[in-house]
């Protein structure tokens, strides 16, 4: 019998009055990369720090890789793997003795082989004898990474893996998590790039500690009903106050330098927009219709679930 | 077991790196002690004197030489009368004022008891108790030996049964607060070191996210107590030794009685330092809030408080009381104990069966509380 890597049941967890994680309920199957993504706050990285047994849970059923999370803790943490958000290895001690401290507190013999493995795969091994405070910002979290790994456990977390690292280290992690992924690991991870989130295999969006959707990403893409139309023009945030209070624009998403609308009907909604528009003297710059990203699909549920919570 | 031998390991290389961790543990407590050791010496010398003679006899000149020889006072001037004394104490350059009155000498020997008169600056108050307490002395033994003149000169008469107290100072004879202060490093030192290495050693791992790191290994809470704790004990027990080495080498201050009962009774103490380190740990979350804790709600107290600074006779009761509370104070006194007097366990038994009690029951809370907040 195989179990799911995590069961979550009616899991609660609050700081004082604030409700971090609300009535949570969660199965994360063995093999999959998932993603959990929301606003800041939304209970995401609580979430995963009572996974990893950093902060006992207020109440709900917990298993991870079968095991109950209270009463079969020691059956746990040898067989899962921790990336925290902040960069937490040993800043005084050379990637060498980080690696080794963390493979001989896992109890790891034989780490020798495994060690030289993941250098060479992630390119430290040129680096070994520095200090892990003297690594760049990428090569400290592909350190982590490594420490992470050294004990080959089933499942990894990892809390904001990119968050911080350049764009080129950003892709070279990708990668190594994709090839880890191929070898039967499964990740849980944080996100707040929702590109990142659209490479997992499902994807949650959590806000307020509940969890709003969880499916593919091409599923949750295809709630979205209506047409986005992108929208670039000379006074977003003018044509953004105006725009919301237009009858035939379901939604509408301002994004810095451009605006995303959401009509339920493009043919009849776009001239009475273009219109208003003109006649509030906005000129429009450009505009066009864009298949909905999930950064669309999740402001128009967050601002659903807002909506239905007042 | 080998987990803990890995804490220790990495434990250990990380301070190796940290120069300011050696400087902690080696440069302070050299500086302490050599402070504490010359600088800060409360024996009183070369009291600032007034003299006011009114008698000018041979006998008022040998009560004034008295005073100068014991090395205790210095005459800072003569004066003509008592009204000039004021001026010389307000400004400070006097700390003390001998009127000898008119007739002194010859009513000493006519059994009239002449008084004499000591004006005391008591804004110093050591100044002026040492002062006086030494006046005092040197003016009983000088009218002992008139007495003792007087009996050789006329064997045949009987002394006035008079009863001069005389006070005796047992093992620091000098009074010399060295002696007083460097088994009280000992114990200060052993305190500082410990409690703040254990608590910012945990705190500091709490503060760069290492902490979490580890609570996601299979490390058990006792084996991170162990990893923290050992090798405090091993720097806390170092510095024991280097400061008794250099107490010996260079202020010449051996310990009378057994090291071995003291580095064994410095551990048990250990107990209770650590214990307050961990428990320093678990209400802080930076290093700075664990400093802060640890200096003024833990040391601070225990050093005023447990006769260090203080004797806690001169204390008022309330502080008294405290005291007995602060294992400090029972460590204090088995340091001086068998520092200064060489005494062992069986005068020292219940210190050292106090500091046991409190060493473990704060140890213990401590680690219980620690264990809990690892989860």
């Amino acid at each position: 019998m195989t179990y799911p890597a995590i069961h979550i049941d009616n899991l609660t967890k609050s700081f004082g009055p604030v409700n971090a994680v609300d009535h949570l309920d969660l199965r994360i199957n063995r093999g999959e990369m998932f993603a959990l993504v929301g606003p800041d706050g939304a209970g995401k990285t609580t979430t995963i720090r009572i996974l990893c047994g950093i902060i006992p849970p207020d109440g709900g059923e917990v298993s991870v890789l079968g095991f109950d999370l209270r009463r079969e803790r020691q059956h746990i943490v040898n067989r899962i793997g921790y990336l925290s958000q902040r960069f937490s290895l040993y800043g005084d001690l050379s990637i060498d003795e980080n690696i080794e401290f963390f493979a001989e507190i896992h109890n790891v013999r034989d780490y020798k082989n495994r060690r030289d493995e993941l250098f060479d795969y992630m390119r430290l091994t040129p680096f070994r004898s520095r200090y892990a405070a003297q690594l760049s910002g990428g090569m400290k979290q592909k350190l982590a990474l490594a420490c992470t790994l050294i004990h080959k456990p089933e499942l990894i977390f990892l809390d904001e893996p990119t968050t911080g690292v350049d764009p080129v280290s950003r892709r070279d992690f990708w990668q190594i998590l994709s090839d880890l992924l191929k070898s039967g690991i499964t990740i849980v991870l944080t996100t707040p790039y929702l590109d990142e989130a659209e490479r997992c295999n499902r994807v949650g969006l959590m806000n307020n500690g509940t969890m709003m959707v969880v499916d593919q990403p091409k599923n949750i893409k295809k709630m979205m009903q209506g047409t986005v139309v992108e929208l670039i023009c000379d006074n977003i945030r003018a044509a953004y106050k105006i725009l919301k209070e237009v009858e035939k624009v379901k939604e509408v998403q301002a994004f810095g330098d451009r605006i995303n609308l959401i009509l339920e009907d493009y043919d009849s909604g776009f001239p009475k927009v273009e219109s208003i528009l003109k006649s509030r003297n906005i000129t429009i710059e450009s505009s066009r219709t864009v298949t909905p990203s999930l950064e669309n699909v999740f402001i128009s549920l967050m601002q659903e679930g807002k909506v239905d919570t007042t | 077991m080998k987990t803990i031998l890995h804490l220790l390991k990495k434990e250990f290389a990380q301070f190796k790196r940290d120069r300011s961790m050696i400087a902690i543990v080696v440069l302070a407590p050299m500086i302490q002690l050599i402070i504490l050791g010359y600088a800060a010496n409360m024996d009183v010398r070369n009291i600032p004197m007034v003299v006011v003679n009114y008698d000018h006899s041979q006998h008022s000149r040998d009560l004034v030489d008295r005073f100068v020889n014991s090395g205790y006072y210095s005459i800072l001037s003569y004066a003509e009368s008592s009204s000039e004394i004021d001026s010389y104490i307000d400004r400070g350059d006097a700390a003390v004022a001998l009127i000898i009155p008119k007739n002194f000498g010859n009513d000493l020997y006519a059994e009239k008891r002449p008084q004499l008169q000591l004006i005391v600056d008591g804004t110093e108050t050591n100044t002026a108790t040492t002062g006086m307490n030494y006046a005092s002395m040197i003016i009983s033994r000088y009218s002992q030996n008139i007495m003792v003149n007087r009996l050789d000169v006329s064997p045949g008469s009987q002394p006035a049964a008079r009863v001069i107290p005389e006070i005796r100072i047992w093992y620091n004879p000098d009074l010399a607060s060295r002696n007083f202060m460097i088994p009280g490093i000992v114990g200060m030192l052993l305190m500082v070191i410990t409690i703040n290495l254990t608590s910012l050693s945990i705190v500091k791992e709490k503060e760069i996210g290492t902490y979490e790191q580890l609570v996601v290994t299979p490390i058990k809470p006792y084996q991170l107590l162990a990893g923290k704790t050992i090798p405090f004990i091993m720097i806390g027990m170092a510095d024991v030794i280097l400061v008794l080495s250099v107490a010996f080498l260079l202020f010449g201050i051996p310990v009378k009685g057994s090291l071995v009962l003291l580095l064994f009774l410095s551990v048990i103490f250990l107990l209770t330092t650590l214990g307050l380190g961990l428990f320093v740990s678990t209400i802080s979350r930076t290093q700075q809030q664990a400093m802060m804790t640890a200096v003024f709600f833990v040391m601070l107290p225990m050093i005023f408080l447990s006769g260090f600074v203080f004797p806690i006779e001169n204390m008022p009761g309330f502080f008294q009381n405290i005291s007995y509370l602060l294992p400090l104070r029972y460590f204090f006194e088995i340091l001086r104990g068998i520092f200064l007097k060489g005494i062992g366990l069986t005068d020292l038994w219940d210190q050292a069966l106090l500091l046991t009690l409190f060493g473990v029951a704060i140890f213990s809370m401590s680690a219980l509380r620690f264990r809990k907040k690892i989860g």
